[in-house]
């Protein structure tokens, strides 16, 4: 992995990804996927978050990279590859939702009202995070579970702004809605993310405040 | 200006993205020395950013990669390109970035060392999130163009970036850079 770091984070390795689509778009397809590969965790990773089902995100990812094959004399130098990536798999698993309505109960979050205030339910102390916390498989699967405890509209804000680092405006653009509302729904989803992980995580839990709706999900 | 609770809530998200005014910011540090509950708050948003922008939060499937490798293979026509070109063109590619490998490494070595503005950030403000990459050496806001490899990275407040020895970005960083360069509190 060190070494993947190291070649991926040179100028060769910029250098390289725009020789490959060059090379690419002149009929090397082959290379396609060495071209993808460092941002396929990414495309899963995207896909799950708006899916929520790992045959469905893994469907939907393969469907997003092909294509962005097929459409990859539609990419724009001035972009960067990846964020161009991540919004064709947004939008191809926006669009598996829709067609598969996997989920057809949406989340209680989706029903309270987007544009009102959000209090924080719970006060726990939550300092510090020891650096070997995400080596422990229990700690990211509360995590998924939490990110999956939103509502689709926090959920894919979150995902590409704070997961896949899309600034604000990517983040507005992929979605098609405002700046003012990423941030808003931003907002929303680090408040909620810190109630529902802050008592188990925090390692006090709090007894006198309640999650929303009076659930925790562990 | 003073501001009450459920005003530091409705801005922490902000606050974190340094996206608030100088006046505000300044409001929000002197009531989260005084509130403890919103202090507790803040750390708990900090906490959720940098858990969810590690790298290590995604988990893929075992055998995802074959999967989609072969998926590609499936569906991609590949090239007519005979043998002998296909290796001409990758050992041409391997040389050309072999050698700016070399460049980088002899004539342009830590190119950011030389700058002033490489100077630990004291402009920057400590409790902002910033983005680092594992192998990197400088410090970006989310979402900054010029994050050389956005497939790893962390998030963590500036203080950490900076107690770990990355220097901020001259490009999204340049306001504090700047603010630094004109702060009378430095050596002259």
């Amino acid at each position: 992995m060190a070494e993947e770091v190291t070649s991926l984070n040179s100028p060769a390795a910029r250098f390289n990804e725009e020789t490959l689509i060059r090379r690419i778009r002149e009929g090397e397809h082959e290379l396609f996927y060495e071209l993808i590969r460092p941002y396929e965790r990414r495309v899963y990773s995207a896909a799950l978050a708006i899916l929520r089902n790992e045959a469905d995100a893994e469907d939907a990812a393969q469907e997003a990279v092909l294509k962005a094959f097929k459409h990859i004399r539609q990419f724009r130098a001035e972009a960067r590859f990846s964020t161009w990536l991540i919004q064709i798999t947004v939008n191809e698993a926006r669009m598996w939702r829709r067609k598969a309505h996997a989920h057809p109960v949406e989340p209680i979050v989706d029903r309270e009202d987007a544009e009102g205030d959000y209090i924080p339910r719970d006060f726990a102390d939550w300092r510090e995070i020891p650096s070997e916390t995400l080596e422990r498989k229990e700690v990211r699967e509360k995590l998924a579970e939490a990110l999956e405890a939103l509502g689709n509209i926090y959920r894919e804000v979150f995902v590409l702004r704070d997961m896949q680092h899309l600034s604000i405006e990517e983040t507005a653009r992929t979605l098609g809605i405002s700046s003012a509302s990423v941030k808003t729904r931003l907002l929303r989803a680090r408040l909620m993310l810190r109630d529902l992980l802050a008592p188990g995580l925090g390692g006090t839990w709090s007894t006198k405040l309640h999650f929303a709706k009076g659930t925790k999900p562990w | 200006m003073v501001v009450n609770c459920e005003q530091v809530w409705q801005e922490i998200s902000n606050y974190l993205e340094d996206d608030v005014d100088p006046n505000l910011r300044i409001a929000m540090e002197a009531h989260f020395r005084e509130c403890e509950r919103c202090r507790s708050v803040l750390e708990g948003t900090r906490n959720v950013i940098q858990l969810y922008g590690d790298e290590r939060m995604i988990d893929v499937p075992l055998g995802f990669s074959h999967r989609l490798q072969r998926r590609l293979e499936e569906n991609i026509q590949p090239s007519r390109r005979s043998f002998l070109g296909w290796m001409v063109a990758a050992a041409a590619t391997v040389l050309v970035a072999g050698s700016f490998e070399l460049a980088r490494s002899s004539v342009f070595s830590r190119p950011e060392q030389r700058s002033e503005h490489a100077q630990p950030g004291i402009g920057v403000p400590p409790d902002m999130m910033v983005v680092v990459s594992s192998d990197g050496k400088i410090f970006h806001v989310s979402g900054c163009p010029f994050i050389h490899d956005k497939a790893h990275v962390r998030t963590i407040a500036a203080r950490e970036a900076l107690k770990e020895g990355y220097a901020p970005c001259t490009r999204c960083m340049k306001k504090y850079l700047l603010a630094e360069l004109n702060s009378p509190s430095l050596p002259a």
